[in-house]
């Protein structure tokens, strides 16, 4: 079955006077119709450069320097501008963090649903007006039909992020690229707007591209997960194996670094030393090495590729079956301890 | 180390309560002018940001609020600081009223021992000064080292306490991430020797990594240095790992306050139920979870009675009348009906 979206070798560049920055450096990952991947990093790891490369708004100078996007088996990196908005509300709908930016605050909530119909489908005033009390309705907003014509300041947070989610769902998209949906919104009311999103998606069959910094929103949404480290895929795989059995040292370090309401209040957090690297700074060989308990010899020096990693892949050396220069024996062993499953051939060629 | 020996006369573990808050109230007038007022024919529009909030802290623990948004927690920290007067009520810091004293000298002495951690790094430090004066500043205002040499080796110390090199002190903030900066502003808060120190969302602008970085070292300083903590949070996990004794704060009023491992195992408040159940976590994957009904209310206008209530699965005519008082339940108190022993 042709993915709903393909990445290949993705490449983002933001040329500077101090040179070429690469935001985001051979990334790779495919969304399965009706699937919902999860996109996950700290800040600066390019997930929102990845959400934007893809729906064709890259702020320049940055641009995208390789690489290709396909949208169900058709190439949309190198389309016009002018394809591309068609591409966009139609075929790929957008949720942006903050409700209030991707509102305008001058017209009627009707009005816009409205517009963005007519802009996508053929149909009267009356027929538009109607779909957007439908699809009003569907996110559930009380009165829909009395709301058409209030403004967006007369909403909530969490009405206006409904809002915003029946916009995106106007034109039956086939992917919805949603950044940080619930960030600005208190937890109370997270809940509610990630489940709207998840059922809504579903029903139409839509894939997903949820992109957050809160793994507990992944954890609960996502089916599979892609977690960025310095704008290159550290390690992807089904949400519950990357979540409970992470095979890369970084989405290790992460997972035990994240309080939760279970487990033991007590214990010290696990905390990876350092700070994820500024873009004119990324170390060579893996970019996590400095920070990386188990980094050895050619970590330093060589890149690793995305690599079979139990159930997922992960872009790291001790996952490298077929290495010539074999980890120390003790890494190894401590790379086990925590739950990375080493190969055995890796492990028997361990000095 | 010195900076140990010096930084706090009354040790660690000394029984006794330090902070003590009872009745706060803090009302901002919104209201627009007298004369548009009369025009307009509009009355005056209040806000009753924290209503009637009483805690007390203990030498040595962490109490942590948390609260959605206008819950009010932040305000309660100004006011506890010194930064906000109250409109009623009355805050106590080892027994002198931070608000009554009024005489320059007594303030100062009061000042000294309470110290803030802000939310956001980037604002909170001054980015023209070197890191050295910005950690200096309040050993100067306090005159705690005269001495120029000494004063230097002092803030080395202090650098060093929260993890830094002493020679960082010689670079300016835009030269660290994020999770430094706010360590730098640790180093600053611990300058004037306090005993009692104010979080306000110390790590909600740090990423997870680096969050449990500072969360680690703010433990780990409470048991060198014996300090005591208000913890100010939305995020009921890191709540979790730091609070020794948690209040829930709802529209400006407390509506339960339980030690910490009993909140967590059983939370009494209907909200703090549903605050619990609606935190997304990474133990959860896939659990279809139930949503809670409906937003906060606006604070200008809140319901009547028990703020909750239209929210509340468990409401009752009285909820909508009456202002649930504060029930005892263990070691918890709870402000809801629910928990009224004479209920019939």
């Amino acid at each position: 079955m042709t993915p709903t979206l393909s990445v290949r070798n993705l490449r983002v560049e933001i040329p500077t006077r101090r040179g070429v920055l690469t935001a985001i450096d051979d990334l790779s990952f495919d969304i399965a119709p009706g699937e919902v991947l999860g996109v996950v990093g700290e800040s600066g790891a390019g997930k929102s450069i990845t959400g934007t490369a893809i729906i064709g708004l890259l702020e320049p100078p940055a641009r995208i320097a390789g690489g290709e996007i396909r949208l169900a088996g058709e190439r949309i990196d190198d389309l016009s501008a002018d394809a591309m908005r068609r591409v966009r509300g139609r075929r790929i709908g957008m949720i942006f963090q903050d409700p209030l930016t991707s509102l305008n605050p001058l017209y009627r909530i009707g009005e816009q649903l409205a517009e963005t119909i007519l802009t996508h489908e053929r149909l009267s005033q009356r027929a538009a007006t109607d779909k957007a009390r439908r699809l009003l309705e569907e996110v559930g907003i009380p009165a829909a039909g009395d709301r058409l014509s209030s403004y967006p300041h007369q909403f909530s947070g969490g009405m206006r992020q409904r809002v915003v989610i029946a916009l995106a769902l106007a034109a039956d998209p086939e992917l919805v690229v949603a950044d940080e949906p619930t960030t600005a919104l208190d937890v109370s009311v997270q809940a509610q707007i990630i489940t709207l999103l998840k059922r809504l998606c579903a029903e139409r069959g839509a894939s997903v591209m949820l992109i957050t910094h809160d793994m507990g929103v992944i954890a609960e949404t996502a089916d599979r997960v892609c977690v960025l480290y310095a704008g290159r895929l550290a390690e992807i795989g089904p949400v519950r194996d990357v979540v409970k059995r992470p095979q890369h040292p970084y989405t290790h370090g992460l997972m035990a670094a994240i309080p939760t309401l279970h487990g033991d209040p007590d214990e010290t957090l696990r905390q990876i030393p350092g700070a994820m690297p500024r873009l004119d700074a990324i170390p060579p060989g893996c970019p996590f090495n400095p920070r990386c308990d188990f980094a050895y010899g050619r970590c330093g020096s060589e890149r690793p590729e995305p690599l079979d990693a139990g159930k997922s892949r992960a872009a790291c050396f001790l996952h490298d079956a077929d290495a010539a220069e074999a980890p120390p024996a003790d890494t190894v062993r401590a790379a086990r301890a925590v739950g990375l499953e080493v190969p055995q051939k890796v492990a028997e060629a361990a000095r | 180390m010195s900076l140990a020996e010096t930084a706090r006369p009354a040790a660690a573990g000394e029984p006794g309560t330090l902070v003590e808050v009872q009745g706060l109230d803090r009302v901002f007038d919104l209201s627009r002018p007298w004369l548009n007022r009369l025009i307009e024919r509009r009355g005056r529009i209040r806000l009753t940001a924290v209503d009637g909030v009483d805690f007390a802290i203990r030498r040595g623990e962490t109490y942590a609020l948390v609260g959605e948004s206008g819950s009010g927690k932040s305000t309660i920290a100004k006011m506890v600081v010194g930064l906000l007067p109250p409109s009623g009520g009355s805050v106590t810091i080892g027994g002198t009223d931070v608000w009554a004293g009024r005489g320059r000298d007594e303030q100062r002495r009061m000042r000294r021992r309470i110290q803030m951690i802000f939310q956001d790094p980037f604002a909170s430090l001054n980015p023209r000064w070197r890191v050295e004066a910005i950690v200096a500043e309040p050993i100067k205002v306090f005159d705690l080292v005269p001495d120029a040499g000494r004063r230097r080796e002092r803030v080395g110390e202090l650098l060093s306490l929260v993890g830094l090199d002493p020679r960082d002190g010689q670079k300016f903030p835009h030269e660290f991430s994020g999770g430094q900066r706010q360590r730098i502003a640790i180093a600053r808060a611990l300058a004037s020797e306090p005993e009692f120190i104010v979080c306000d969302e110390p790590t909600s602008a740090l990423d997870v990594s680096v969050q449990a970085q500072v969360l680690n070292l703010l433990r780990d300083l409470q048991k060198r240095l014996g300090l005591t903590y208000l913890f100010i949070s939305h995020n009921l996990a890191v709540v979790r790992h730091v609070a020794t004794r948690v209040g829930v704060l709802y529209l400006g009023r407390l509506v339960e306050e339980a030690p910490a491992r009993a909140l967590f195992a059983e939370p009494l408040h209907p909200y703090t139920r549903m605050l619990l159940e609606a935190v997304p976590d990474i133990d959860m994957e896939g659990i279809e979870r139930q949503s809670i009904a409906g937003e906060i209310p606006n604070p200008i206008n809140p319901p009547r009675g028990c703020h909750f209530h239209p929210r509340c699965p468990h409401a009752m005519d009285r909820c909508r009348a009456e202002v649930p008082p504060r029930y005892a339940v263990g070691e918890a108190g709870v402000r809801c009906f629910l928990y009224d022993p004479d209920a019939t």
